[in-house]
């Protein structure tokens, strides 16, 4: 089928099967290589997208259904080198260690934050609950995530300890 | 092969039942792709899929709307979209509580009420509520609509009672006000993104301090998500208060909750699988039961 | 003294200080590209055809005539031109297991196909036909007779076994109590997000370049110099950007790059294998899974005096890195705590299920685990206080170790314990949680807190460090310095630290400082990223090389400017003269002296490893010092339990790691996290479910991590005790954050319901049983 669809505000065209999953078409067809496989099924997240204004996984979208769509992917979040300020609070707090799960995270908290819920832990965390990490354990992302929201996270807790007598 | 199969993205329920009159071989029904675009991805049914009926953009099968005290969802309604509803915040909340504990949020706003009815696991966490409340599907097909209970949909390990020229339509549930109260219990595996390892639901009214018309319906105890009618029978006139393990902590007389578990153990058949064990689920649906029953009965904090 | 520490060092460099990570930018938009991203020109596909049996002969290996093979390249065995061999420790796994050689696991690759059509790959999958003679598979580590190492500590006073055991024996018989204990910990998937994803290039001179997700390129190297006969010079391994390793990335890539590097040499062109996630699971290496028995002489007071440890390993079906999983075990299971007598056993066999491999902590998490259990037993039983049970036994400055070594600095085994005290208000909980109890005996729900003390050394054991000659360093640019070094940056941010480490010595700006991608061909060999090692052994040897080169411009500006060399300064990229009594005087900007020094030639500053002089361990006896310092953690846990359906919710969990000084804060706070949420996973959720040598859980749907609402919140605390020969006083500190949580888990669990679930992970079912009084 020839599919034409809005990504990252240009029009996009592609000549794909309608079953073939729109994550492949971002990535292979379209050269958006930012969402991410992770586990094909819809459990880690690192193939998110917004379509028409939603968060959804692209690994679970037939490129059939994205006719006529607007999706929006990481790469069309930042303007040109005008970084989001989410995306500059993750690099600023740790949000981001080896990155594969990153712009699936950014994606979804991108969501969140113009759902304009309070960014309360908790909320944040229902929001992100179907992003896997293993790197971070979260917690910085979720600092990120309310940094952006303009919640001060606390610093670093550190402890010096002095030695006597060190042999 | 998936780049032999032929899609029809039907933009009207008549293009449906066109299609489904033809009764084309290995058809699969694509709503929000939650279910079948995983399946297929993993090589499940690949082979056997011929035509795949694309109903995402079909209007008649998305409403939400409330009459006579009654909800009429759409098949096509979306997790997201029964969370964020003031007419399910009204009149049916559990229903928006089990959607946000399913899955997670790009899940809820893909995944389909109708999609979970159809595919008809054991393990669908709407199932169970949509059992205590007595919905009914609304079926239809080009032979015609049919009403079918939800009591007599779910017939076998994922198959369900729709003809195979037939589709969902819509999903019609009394409201809280009119059925009474439903409240749940998912316990899953963990705290999101997680496959029930029981799920109960129960719907009841109060009457004269008891409870009445109780319904009681479980998921993952057995092939198909079901109703419970020993456990109903056994709770319907009764009124619970908070329990304990029986034997282990029990503070007062726990004969009538002692006599509802053993009921609801009658009722189920779980297994022991990858999740969990049928021993677990035995002794976890039935303290979730007492629960729940003493919710309804009001004597909760 | 403790003190908090002070984070604005003026005038200092970034040493200390927590500026963004290097590639923060590229990940955040998504430029940044990983292996799969990246289109090799002519690609094909590739994939491996694998046992269906966990333990057979092969018999033949036959592709299907009905079906279309052209334009398939097909490999088995016989095409190896070198070694049919996964070079690593002990030569015993073979690529490919060819006609008439043994099966030894469930997944193990036979054969392999590459395709430039990825659909027609899967079908031609299933169309090659292998027939295997199936045997009998030994699934029970208990059962197996095949022994791939095994380690014996025995510690106290006496110059004989024989002396040895008749004071451990008069320990035991004298001890007011002797507690027993059997734990057990299985599998553990590392479920980094990027499965394994490799390309090998063939070459014109004969040879082959690998790309890929990896934490150890020159694994990789050495393993394709012995299967594809090839010297050093005709191979180049190129790390990628790469999502999560954990130790699963460390010697699992050398197989899957066996399998492109085969198929690129017979096709002649690049091959991608990108593993799906459930073959990435079904077939990759896991932690070891252990059953750990102990019996310890205890004090009335609760005086530690004597320990009898046995620790089984499963390794799988093949060594990988079994020996040296198996000696991390085996040095740290005696826990942080002084033992007048300890005998420890260790032994790793083999079972014929998938080979196991390195995960974060490497031995320890398990025998951690066990010690750190039995303690609460013991206090439990003994109706002693666990926290003060530890606080009397564990190291202080001064003890021994089991290995006999003198622990001479850095040991914050009670500051550790003392931090995450008071941040937890452990004891007004433990106590609060407790009257709870009886307060309300009937109560659905439960609540209580645990604590648990572990330690890890830091850099590998004994004399590898010195066996390795680490080798990293510094080339002079234009407009900075570039570091150059093997170690590869997985997540853990080593490209941010080594810029930190090299910028500061030469007194640049981090932006003037990249580091080089690791590239077999082009940088020397620092040696893998693991065992903790890459900031403290690595990166102290980058700084040392970054002094060096700073100490070689000094000189070339003092002659330029005719100042003398130790009154160069270099500071924020400006040279100055810094004469004693006058105010500095600027010189020149770096750029300038760069341009004018690399028109003489490049200048390169590289610095080998070497560990401080009195660090001296016997490989033979296993004694002396074992590793050069120590990391120390301790971990508080507060769960509520509910009684209804034994399901545990971590409420907060409160860590204090000692990892000598933090080099980048926000990183070191990023490590402690993940590696705690990695192990609390470990704790409650990460189990696999096996069938005759068949993993059932494959995916991320039946595998479980924890997600966003599953992970507590984390108070963490870094505690800086420098460790006086580390990098501004830096200890290893990746793996520690893994060790402590699990049994703290145990701990909370035991506290709030009496029970103590002895076995990993402590699943709701698990609990159950336990307090239902079945097995």
């Amino acid at each position: 089928m020839k599919l034409q669809l809005e990504v990252n505000g240009s029009e996009r065209a592609a000549e794909v099967m309608p079953l073939k999953r729109l994550l492949d078409v971002l990535r292979e067809d379209l050269q958006l290589t930012g969402a991410k496989e992770g586990c094909g099924e819809g459990e880690c997240g690192a193939c998110a997208v917004i379509i028409d204004g939603q968060l959804v996984n692209s690994c679970m979208v037939a490129a059939s259904q994205a006719q006529g769509c607007k999706v929006v992917t990481i790469e069309g979040l930042a303007t040109g080198a005008e970084l989001l300020p989410l995306q500059r609070c993750f690099i600023e707090r740790g949000g981001a260690q080896c990155g594969i799960c990153t712009p699936g995270m950014i994606v979804a908290a991108h969501c969140f934050l113009q759902s304009g819920k309070a960014a309360t832990d908790a909320n944040v965390r229902e929001a992100i609950a179907g992003n896997l990490c293993r790197c971070t354990g979260y917690q910085k992302i979720v600092e990120a995530i309310q940094q952006a929201a303009g919640i001060q996270p606390p610093d670093v807790k550190r402890l010096a300890v002095h030695e006597e007598g060190t042999r | 092969m998936i780049s032999q199969v032929e899609v029809t993205s039907a933009r009207s329920l008549a293009e449906c039942y066109a299609l489904l009159a033809q009764r084309p071989a290995g058809l699969r029904v694509l709503a929000g792709g939650t279910d079948l675009m995983v399946q297929l991805t993993a090589g499940i049914g690949v082979e056997r899929l011929g035509h795949a009926l694309d109903i995402w953009r079909v209007p008649e099968l998305r409403q939400l709307s409330f009459e006579n005290g009654t909800l009429r969802l759409g098949a096509l309604t979306t997790y997201a979209e029964l969370i964020e509803s003031p007419l399910i915040a009204t009149h049916a909340p559990a229903l928006a509580a089990v959607s946000r504990e399913i899955g997670a949020w790009a899940i809820q706003n893909r995944g389909t009420l109708g999609g979970n009815v159809c595919n008809a696991s054991p393990a669908g966490d709407s199932l169970p509520l949509l059992l205590a409340a007595q919905a009914v599907f609304v079926v239809g097909g080009p032979r015609g609509e049919r009403q079918i209970p939800s009591s007599e949909f779910f017939v076998g390990y994922r198959k369900t009672a729709l003809g195979a020229d037939e589709l969902l339509l819509r999903i019609e549930v009394e409201s809280d006000e009119q059925a009474g109260r439903m409240v749940y219990r998912k316990v899953g595996t963990r705290r999101a993104q997680s496959i029930s390892k029981t799920l109960l639901a129960v719907r009841a009214q109060m009457r004269q301090g008891v409870l009445h018309r109780v319904r009681i319906a479980a998921g993952c105890l057995g092939p198909v998500p079901m109703r419970c009618y020993a456990a109903e029978a056994a709770a319907e006139g009764k009124r619970f208060e908070p329990r304990s393990l029986p034997g282990a902590r029990a503070p007062v007389d726990a004969s009538e909750v002692a006599a509802v578990q053993a009921a609801l153990d009658a009722d189920v058949k779980p297994i022991d699988d990858i999740r969990s064990t049928a021993h677990y689920r035995r002794r976890v649906s039935g303290n979730v039961l007492a629960q729940l029953l003493a919710e309804l009965s009001g004597t909760t904090a | 003294m403790n003190a908090p520490v002070n984070s604005a060092r003026a005038a200092a460099g970034p040493v200390g200080t927590s500026p963004p990570r290097v590639d923060g930018e590229e990940k955040v938009t998504g430029r940044a590209r990983y292996l799969d991203d990246v289109e090799f020109p002519n690609q094909l596909w590739g994939r491996t055809v694998r046992s269906a049996v966990a333990h057979g002969r092969v018999k033949s290996i036959a592709l299907d005539p009905a079906f279309d093979w052209s334009g398939i390249t097909f490999v088995t065995a016989a095409d190896i031109p070198g070694e049919n061999l996964i070079a690593l420790i002990v030569d015993d796994q073979p690529c490919l297991v060819g006609v008439g050689m043994e099966i030894q696991h469930a997944e193990e690759p036979i054969a392999l196909l590459a395709c430039e059509d990825r659909e027609r790959l899967e079908r031609a999958l299933k169309h090659v036909r292998v027939e295997v003679e199936e045997l009998p598979p030994l699934l029970d580590p208990l059962a197996s007779q095949k022994v791939f190492k095994k380690y014996q500590l025995d510690f106290g006073p006496g110059a004989s076994a024989a002396e040895k055991k008749a004071a451990r024996e008069a320990a035991f018989a004298s001890a007011a109590r002797v507690v027993e204990g059997e734990y057990r910990v299985s599998h553990q998937e590392q479920m980094y997000i990027e499965p394994n994803a490799i390309c090998a290039l063939p070459r014109e001179d004969g040879g082959v370049t690998i790309h890929g997700s990896m934490q150890c390129p020159f694994y990789i190297h050495r393993a394709m110099q012995r299967l594809l006969a090839l010297p050093e010079e005709k191979i180049a391994v190129i790390q990628a950007v790469t999502g999560g390793g954990f130790g699963g990335k460390e010697d699992f890539p050398s197989v899957i790059a066996s399998h492109a590097a085969l198929l690129a040499r017979k096709s002649g062109r690049p091959v991608k294998i990108i593993y799906k996630r459930d073959e990435d699971v079904a077939c990759t290496t896991k932690r070891h899974p252990a059953i750990m028995k102990l019996k310890t002489a205890v004090a009335a007071d609760g005086t530690f005096l004597a320990c009898e440890i046995d620790v089984v390993m499963d390794g799988g079906a093949y060594v990988t890195l079994s020996p040296v999983v198996a000696s991390r075990g085996v040095l740290h299971a005696a826990g942080a705590y002084r033992w007048p007598h300890a005998l420890i056993d260790c032994r790793v066999v083999q079972t014929h299920t998938i080979p196991n491999g390195a995960f974060r902590g490497f031995g320890v998490p398990q025998t951690i685990f066990a010690i750190e259990s039995h303690v609460e037993k013991i206090a439990h039983e003994m109706g002693l206080d666990p926290l003060a049970v530890r606080r009397k036994n564990c190291f202080v400055l001064g003890d021994v170790t089991p290995t006999g070594q003198v622990l001479r600095w850095s040991v914050s085994a009670r500051e550790s314990l003392d931090a995450v005290a008071e941040l937890s208000r452990f004891d007004e909980k433990r106590a609060a949680f407790a009257q709870a109890r009886i307060d309300h005996p009937h109560a659905r729900k439960v609540r209580g807190i645990g604590m648990s003390l572990a330690h890890h050394g830091a850099g590998f054991t004994g004399s590898g460090e010195d066996k390795l000659k680490a080798r990293a360093g510094v080339e002079l640019t234009a407009t900075g310095a570039r570091v150059l070094a093997i170690s590869t940056d997985i997540g853990q941010g080593t490209n941010t630290i080594f810029a930190q480490m090299a910028a500061e010595p030469l007194g640049l700006p981090m932006s003037a400082v990249e580091v080089a991608q690791p590239d077999t061909s082009k940088v020397p060999d620092s040696g893998p990223t693991v065992a903790s090692r890459t900031l403290m052994v690595v990166g102290g040897t980058v700084a040392k090389a970054a002094r060096a080169m700073a100490s070689q411009l000094a000189s070339f500006v003092a002659e330029r400017h005719g100042v003398p060399a130790d009154e160069v300064v270099c500071t924020g990229g400006v040279f100055t003269h810094a004469a004693p009594g006058q105010a500095p005087r600027e010189l020149a900007a770096f750029a300038e002296i760069a341009a004018a020094r690399l028109s003489q030639g490049p200048l390169v500053c590289i610095e080998q490893y070497k560990h401080p002089a009195g660090i001296h361990f016997d490989d033979e006896t296993y004694a002396g010092d074992a590793y050069p310092c120590f990391g120390w953690a301790a971990t508080a846990v507060e769960v509520t339990v509910d009684l209804d359906t034994c399901e545990i919710t971590l409420d907060r969990v409160t860590t204090a790691n000692d990892i000598g000084a933090a080099v980048n804060p926000v990183l070191a706070a990023g490590q402690i996290e993940g590696g705690t949420v990695q192990a609390l996973g470990y704790a409650l959720l990460e189990e696999h479910h096996w069938k005759n040598g068949h993993i059932l859980n494959t995916r991320m749907q039946n595998y479980l991590i924890p997600t966003s609402l599953d992970a507590p919140h984390i108070d963490t605390i870094i505690i800086e005790n420098p460790y006086p020969h580390g990098p501004w006083g830096a200890k290893g500190l990746g793996e520690l954050p893994m060790d402590g949580p699990a049994p703290a888990v145990l701990a909370a669990v035991l506290h709030a319901t009496g029970q103590l679930v002895p076995v990993l992970p402590i699943t709701p079912e698990r609990l159950m049983n336990a307090i239902e009084g079945q097995p």
